[in-house]
């Protein structure tokens, strides 16, 4: 009796199964302790500092506080900015969302069909080294208005990701896994459905997580290339009107607006997974 | 031991029942099998001339070195690979011949040496899969009698709702037996199955086992190259060798059961063992002198 009570007992505490929980969560990164707090004052009083010594580049940066009270002034109620967010924020969305929902089923296709994998992987393998933003002109050329273009370019920047993810990922599915659906009696369309699709929602986890970064990056140059509207226009309206803080709103904003969209996608990935709930 | 499990779970004494007797199931035969290996013309013999007799219920162990075509074997078996000679014969049946495509089925499911549990379903999802897949068992069915054998393993039925990578990989291990037992096979595979594990798991791992195979006597194929482990829970082992892989010698235990941990220090064990190894390094020696004239 007492040998199983033992074997029991070596079920490990949930979340400490795997080294993966060393990882820190992304929530937990921003609870700063006294040292991070200590860190985040210094950066400030350091970038104050060097503005009002107007030290070499720092004579034309504006300081801490002109972007707070330009911010609380002009921005902060007003609409025109929360629409630029909205304006970034519909691309990035449209974007992603489209190259996950072109993208997952292509990985899947080209993983599993050789044939299909044969035929058209090496298209991919040969576009995929061409950075998003090479397709600005060719997008503006092909779309008839910029809106679609740069949703294009944003859709290239994560669609490739996830494509090579999925891909990559059915095809280093344990072959003992589907040997053991076969065993036990699993059709095709089974094993496709509860082994194929499950083994590489992780993958599909990964490839969102870099895709969405990418997403942003994307949408953020092209705006300031090709559009009139969004955040990244915001910003370099900034700089062409010489409105120092406007540059530094812009920037925050892009940065608050890139970490709230990976919140999403990581809640998105979490509740794909129950199964690493633990962890 | 036995008593208590029950008493915590009412639905284990049931498991007898499900898990119904199969005593005339489960007769194993290897004939004359081979495959070799043709990628690109280099044709590599890792099979050659294999002939193993399995009774219905029996205990049989597989020893040999890395390499020598255990795994090959027990791959044509399951129905996961082609042989290129022979035969194999499940009851009568055939099931794999150079002319039959491999085909997989729920009379013969492996355990497999790093596990092969799917990571996405829990415990009780993992073990009720076949069944229901089978269309076997409804879900209530599938889980009483997974609970009744998850209950009989060590207590399993305590971690029916974790999932799998938050279990020791002993639990993992047992996990895995059960979710073969479950298809009711004639027939269990095991390949190396505990290769991974420390001695004390190891001795945990072969009592379960034994329990199990007390519990529904199927016929019970066991690779391994630990030859204490091989002669303490078989009734039979085989020793393969490589260069090409064939069985040549086969070795009685005659340990009665049920097997105790303190039969590990008993004289007759030891002289099985001893007996064993001796056959194995000659065997050893012998395929040691094949290659070398090959290479020359």
């Amino acid at each position: 009796m007492s040998a199983v009570e033992q074997d029991v007992k070596t079920i490990p505490p949930a979340g400490r199964a795997t080294g993966r929980t060393l990882r820190p969560r992304r929530l937990a990164r921003f609870v700063p302790g006294w040292r991070g707090t200590l860190s985040v004052v210094a950066f400030f009083v350091l970038w104050d500092l060097l503005v009002r010594w107007e030290l070499g580049g720092f004579a034309h940066i504006s300081s801490p506080l002109a972007v707070a009270t330009a911010f609380v002034e002009g921005y902060l109620t007003s609409a025109d900015y929360w629409m630029s967010w909205w304006a970034s924020f519909q691309r990035v969305l449209y974007g992603f969302v489209a190259a996950q929902l072109l993208g997952i089923p292509l990985g899947l296709l080209l993983g599993t069909r050789p044939l299909l994998n044969g035929l058209f992987y090496p298209v991919i393998e040969l576009l995929r080294p061409i950075p998003p933003l090479a397709w600005v002109p060719l997008s503006i050329l092909f779309w008839p208005t910029t809106e679609l273009s740069i949703i294009f370019i944003t859709f290239i920047g994560a669609f490739f990701i996830i494509v090579i993810n999925v891909h990559d990922s059915v095809r280093s599915i344990k072959k003992e896994h589907l040997w053991l659906a076969q065993s036990m009696g699993a059709s095709p369309l089974l094993i496709f459905r509860r082994i194929i699709i499950p083994s590489v929602i992780p993958s599909i986890a990964v490839g969102m997580t870099l895709g969405i970064a990418v997403t942003w990056n994307v949408v953020i140059a092209a705006e300031m290339i090709a559009s009139d509207s969004g955040l990244g226009r915001l910003t370099w309206e900034g700089y062409v009107s010489s409105t120092g803080p406007v540059v530094i709103i812009g920037m925050i904003s892009i940065g608050l607006a890139g970490y709230l969209s990976t919140l999403v996608v990581d809640i998105v990935e979490k509740k794909m997974m129950p199964w690493r709930k633990g962890h | 031991m036995n008593a208590g499990l029950a008493q915590r779970n009412p639905e284990a004494s049931s498991t007898r029942g499900v898990m119904a007797e199969r005593p005339d199931v489960g007769k194993l035969s290897v004939r004359n099998v081979g495959k070799i290996y043709d990628p690109e013309g280099a044709a590599v013999v890792a099979v050659e001339d294999c002939d193993v007799e399995v009774e219905a219920g029996d205990f049989v162990a597989i020893v040999g070195p890395s390499g020598c075509g255990k795994s090959t074997l027990m791959n044509a078996i399951a129905g996961f690979d082609t042989i290129t000679s022979g035969e194999i014969m499940l009851d009568g049946v055939p099931l794999a011949s150079p002319q039959l495509a491999p085909r997989p089925g729920p009379d013969r499911v492996v355990v497999f040496q790093h596990g092969a549990l799917f990571p996405w379903k829990t415990v009780l999802e993992n073990v009720t899969y076949g069944p229901m897949v089978q269309g076997k068992l409804s879900a209530d069915e599938a889980r009483i009698k997974a609970m009744g054998l998850l209950g009989e393993c060590g207590g399993l039925d305590r971690v029916a709702d974790t999932y799998p990578p938050q279990l020791s990989s002993g639990m993992q291990r047992r996990v895995e037996i059960v979710r073969a037992l479950m298809n009711d096979p004639s027939i269990l595979l095991l390949d190396e199955p505990f290769r991974a594990m420390d001695t004390v798991s190891k001795t945990t791992m072969h009592r379960h086992l034994l329990q199990m195979y007390r519990l529904c006597r199927r016929t019970i194929i066991f690779i391994t190259h630990d030859l204490e482990e091989a002669v303490f829970l078989a009734d039979k082992v085989m020793i393969m060798t490589s260069r090409p892989g064939t069985m040549k010698k086969s070795l009685d235990i005659t340990l009665p059961r049920p097997r105790a941990t303190d039969m590990l220090t008993s004289e007759e064990f030891r002289e099985l063992k001893l007996q064993l190894s001796a056959t194995v390094h000659e065997e050893a020696k012998k395929a040691f002198v094949r290659g070398e004239r090959e290479q020359a």
